[in-house]
């Protein structure tokens, strides 16, 4: 027999549970007059029989999705490290305004005088995003950031071609997200890397020998993925628009500085933020996000369309202006992830220009204080300057013990702690990229201090501890190889398999 | 002054003075003075959750939720069941990211096993992925996919194709060089015209139903493409499935589409979900993450993302998208939505849906010179003609009076005309029907020669958000 409890190693699919006959839905009653179906759906090739969907009860429907949450790990559940990623707790009054009726229900083709509240809240959001840029104008269409860096990107293209210039490169430094070099690609452009110093910062001297009259231009984010702030930022915002081009920002990792220092001011012409890691709304299992994409005036004609526009007269009103004849085109079916947007300005509201600044302090000296805990025992990757708001460090270390940082993590599960980002970024080996962010307490951040150390003395004293690990969890070190060779990626019956 | 940070004034002297400061201004004292912030941006101070949720629930207020809904255009008015909420508010799954450590993440990574696993079924197709952003963006990754597969540049895109998906379809084809070609509709079906395409076409893109709310004949479209050497690419309404045959079992390579119908509620469009199927010689062309099924060091059965060489994060330019952040939470959604209606639910709503649309439809053009725009059959959406009406004052007039319909679309088969669409979920009944086809009767009246005219102030005159080509 299966045992079906929170705690069961394996939990049976909805496919598994189901039973034929048994339902949760019932659908409002049926009050209107009968059709032929027959003849509403004459020469159209009908379904021979339903999709195959779970049958089964609203209550154990529930059960299995709650158990399903008590195998996950969330921020409420505990301390969350992941380095570029900003796991801050998410306050629960932005779940509060997103279903707000007035807000939920509204539909995206409503006219405009029958959603002024949505296109009040946008239009607000927006004059929120281009002060704390230092930039002109906003679209807060794109779902998530690497669709944020997507637009940068063709705006950039877009401004290029209109001046009728042939720039075909993006420089990108080695240290950069992933997402970086991906979204140039499909923008269409080639790309160049910059190599960053031993110091961690870009090599503006390298750089000032790359940039020619092919580049389009350079995506920088700063602090760069080592948390390090690129201090030559203006001899490098110089050299890149010096020979004609222009400077994306990456918005990852703007919870360090918001409020205090305006990638505008920094040089910058195009900005993406992740207001889910910025402005902390919940990441839910790695989205839905929203990624705006903030820019210069230049730029803004190049926008998606539409835009949200605020009518001139004494009482406020908005509109959505479609007819902009150099914009890009579209990048969402609808106007992107508005219910993550409203979650977003809640968040800025409640904060205000003074809370944001003194978040982003407290995210660095949390930051400041794990580093100098940790720092001890694993080194730093770059010491050479002050962290901001995340920090790496290099387990090249662990090595001679025979396990690597992968095993140190896997063994920070056993002692309650979800690991820091590993392996990333590439330009460091063995690294764990660690992010504490501001909403935890200095208690929090000593544990974690601990059980990293625990974790390395553990290597050195009993290395099959971390090989075996994690012990605790629902199920053992997963195989990622067999998942990849052998592709099961949806569930079949056993007598089918 | 709010920053959720729990820090008391002794904390942050002690752990300043660890790192070796006094106060926090140092932190950022490497930093340039020049890119520094100097003095308060023009930002309102912080205020407390009780001022912030009444501010915004003003202006949520400013919303008409008073609106009968019978608009679509990719957006429907279906009844979301309690229970999804319930299970999206489960701290574990709102407030984890990523599972990029799936022995503590084997929840998420469970239920998008399922996930795609109802994809696949709804599609018909045997592979499918953990999400995309919506669909309109599905359709762009699915044309992308076809072209690395058929290393072809040229997309042949319906007219029958949502215009801002087709908007959203150029912007990514656009920077790759790649041509979009829109195949006619027939201006008295409403169906694509099903055309010899050429050998250098990668794929035949058309909706199911159409933006038209016509059912399509996708096995035509199937043979069509494949003819070319092509692939076919629908972009699927999901409910469409509680009547009509999958795409996957007309013929279809590659089924994408946007899960709003599927618990996701309006929010003015989004967050939403994009999920897209394909057929197994595809499925290293997958974009996004994708979870695949192992066992553990113990021989259990767990879950992993996998085929992670494909993404972004490691294979960086050469990915075979650029998506990272997607939409897990709205696949969660979907989830349980799917599970809650099991396929008995389904069929029950897209036969409701349909009866629904064709009474409304029954009733509407009963009233003069409005008539259903094409032949083709429909499903819970439909085209509307309404002779020498202003659609805009008609849709504003019909605001006021307590219902919303929508959108305006471009007639396809007309040059200038443009048509009204109407969709009719579950959720309206005899009385919306009726009261709705009266209020219809009242603003062309008005709008008529010889009519009563507008009473009161109209809302119809402001701009109309209408779907726009770019």
């Amino acid at each position: 027999m299966t045992v079906m409890g929170p705690h069961t190693a394996t939990e049976p699919t909805l496919f598994e549970r189901s039973r034929p006959g048994r339902r949760a839905s019932e659908l409002a009653s049926v009050d209107v007059d009968d059709v032929d179906l027959a003849a509403a759906l004459d020469g159209v090739e009908l379904a021979e029989q339903p999709p195959a969907l779970p049958e089964i009860a609203e209550l154990d429907l529930l059960r299995h999705f709650t158990r399903m949450s008590q195998r996950n790990h969330g921020i409420d559940a505990g301390f969350y490290p992941l380095g570029s990623c900003s796991m801050k707790y998410n306050p629960r009054i932005a779940e509060r305004v997103a279903a707000l009726r007035g807000f939920a229900a509204a539909h995206p083709w409503a006219p405009a005088s029958a959603v002024q509240g949505t296109l009040g809240a946008l239009w607000e959001l927006e004059r929120w995003l281009t002060e704390l840029t230092g930039l002109h104008a906003a679209t807060l269409q794109p779902a998530a950031g690497a669709q944020g860096e997507l637009v940068g990107l063709l705006l950039i293209r877009a401004y290029h071609e209109h001046r009728d210039e042939d720039r075909d490169t993006i420089i990108i430094p080695d240290s950069a997200h992933g997402t970086n070099p991906a979204s140039a690609t499909i923008a269409g452009f080639e790309t160049v890397t910059v190599p960053s110093g031993d110091d961690g910062l870009v090599d503006v001297d390298a750089l000032e020998k790359l940039v020619d009259d092919r580049t389009a231009g350079l995506m920088l984010t700063n602090p760069n993925t080592l948390g390090l702030f690129e201090m030559e930022i203006e001899r490098i915002a110089a050299a890149v628009h010096d020979a004609g081009g222009l400077l994306y920002y990456d918005g990852a990792n703007f919870n360090a500085i918001a409020g205090r220092v305006r990638p505008g001011d920094m040089g910058f012409d195009v900005v993406h933020l992740n207001v889910h890691k910025t402005f902390a709304t919940p990441h839910g299992g790695g989205g839905p996000g929203a990624g705006p994409v903030v820019v210069s005036e230049v730029l803004a004609p190049y926008l998606p369309t539409p835009v949200v526009i605020a009518d001139d007269g004494p009482q406020p009103a908005y509109h959505l202006e479609w007819d902009r004849p150099r914009s890009i085109g579209r990048v969402h079916g609808f106007h992107g992830n508005t219910g993550v947007l409203l979650r977003a300005l809640s968040y800025l509201q409640r904060h205000g220009g003074d809370g944001l600044a003194s978040m982003s302090a407290k995210a660095v000296l949390n930051a400041n204080y794990l580093a100098h805990r940790t720092s001890g025992t694993l080194p730093l990757a770059y010491p050479q300057h002050p962290p901001m708001h995340e920090f790496v460090l290099r387990g090249t270390a662990v090595r001679e013990h025979g396990v690597r940082v992968l095993d140190v993590c896997k063994r920070l599960i056993d002692l309650g702690y979800h690991p820091p980002t590993n392996y990333f970024p590439l330009i460091v080996d063995e690294a764990l990229m660690i992010e504490p962010t501001e909403t935890e307490t200095p208690e929090t951040l000593d544990g974690f201090a601990a059980a990293l150390d625990r974790a390395v003395s553990d290597a050195a004293d009993d290395a099959d501890l971390l090989h075996d690990a994690p012990v605790t969890t629902p199920v053992r070190r997963l195989d990622e190889a067999k998942a990849a060779r052998e592709l099961v990626l949806r569930w079949v019956a056993d007598d089918d398999a | 002054m709010a920053d959720y940070a729990p820090h008391t004034a002794a904390d942050i002297t002690r752990m300043l003075d660890e790192v070796g400061h006094t106060h926090l201004d140092d932190l950022f004292a490497h930093i340039p003075e020049q890119v520094r912030v100097a003095s308060t941006l023009d930002l309102p101070p912080g205020r407390s959750e009780d001022e912030v949720l009444g501010t915004l629930a003003r202006l949520a207020a400013h919303n008409r939720t008073d609106l009968v809904c019978f608009a679509g255009g990719g957006a429907y008015d279906h009844y979301v069941p309690a229970v999804v909420d319930a299970v999206l508010q489960r701290g574990e799954l709102l407030t984890s990211y990523t599972p990029y450590q799936p022995e503590v993440s084997q929840g998420i990574l469970q239920i998008l096993f399922e996930f795609q696993t109802m994809i696949c079924e709804l599609t018909g197709l045997p592979i499918a992925n953990a999400s995309l952003y919506d669909g309109a963006s599905a359709v762009a990754e699915a044309a992308a996919m076809a072209c690395s597969a058929t290393r072809r540049s040229r997309l042949a895109v319906s007219a029958g194709v949502d215009a801002p998906t087709r908007s959203v379809v150029g912007t990514y084809a656009h920077p790759l060089r790649r041509a979009v070609d829109k195949l006619a509709v027939d201006e008295v079906t409403g169906r694509t015209a099903v055309v010899d395409v050429g050998d250098d076409v990668a794929a035949v893109i058309v909706s199911q139903p159409n933006s038209l709310g016509v059912v399509e004949d996708l096995r035509a479209h199937a043979d069509a493409a494949h003819a070319a050497g092509a692939l076919l690419v629908v972009k699927l309404e999901p409910t469409a499935v509680g009547l009509v045959a999958t795409p996957g079992a007309q013929g279809a390579d590659i089924v994408v589409g946007d899960g709003q119908p599927l618990g996701q509620g309006l929010q003015f469009g989004g967050p939403t979900v994009g999920f897209l199927a394909c057929t197994r010689p595809h499925v290293r062309r997958l974009p996004g993450r994708v979870v695949g099924q192992t066992v553990d060091a113990e021989g259990r059965r767990g879950y992993v993302m996998t085929l992670r060489t494909r993404e972004q994060d490691i294979r960086r330019e050469r990915a075979t998208s650029n998506i990272c952040t997607n939409q897990t939470l709205s696949a969660v959604a979907a989830t349980v939505y799917l599970s809650w209606l099991g396929p008995q639910g389904l069929v029950e709503l897209a036969r409701g849906c349909l009866r629904r649309a064709r009474v409304t439809a029954d009733h509407l053009t009963a009233l003069d010179g409005v008539s259903v725009a094409f032949s083709g059959p429909y499903l819970k959406e439909f085209a509307l003609r309404v002779d020498g009406a202003d659609l805009e004052m008609l849709v504003g007039g019909l605001c006021d009076d307590g219902y919303l319909v929508g959108p305006i679309i471009d007639d396809p088969t007309q040059q200038g005309a443009q048509l009204l669409m109407i969709a009719a979920t579950e959720r309206r009944t005899t009385a919306d029907i009726a009261g709705l086809t009266a209020a219809f009767a009242r603003q062309l009246d008005a709008q008529r020669p010889g009519g009563g005219g507008p009473t009161g102030p109209r809302s119809g005159a402001q701009p109309m958000t209408s779907v726009a080509e770019r």
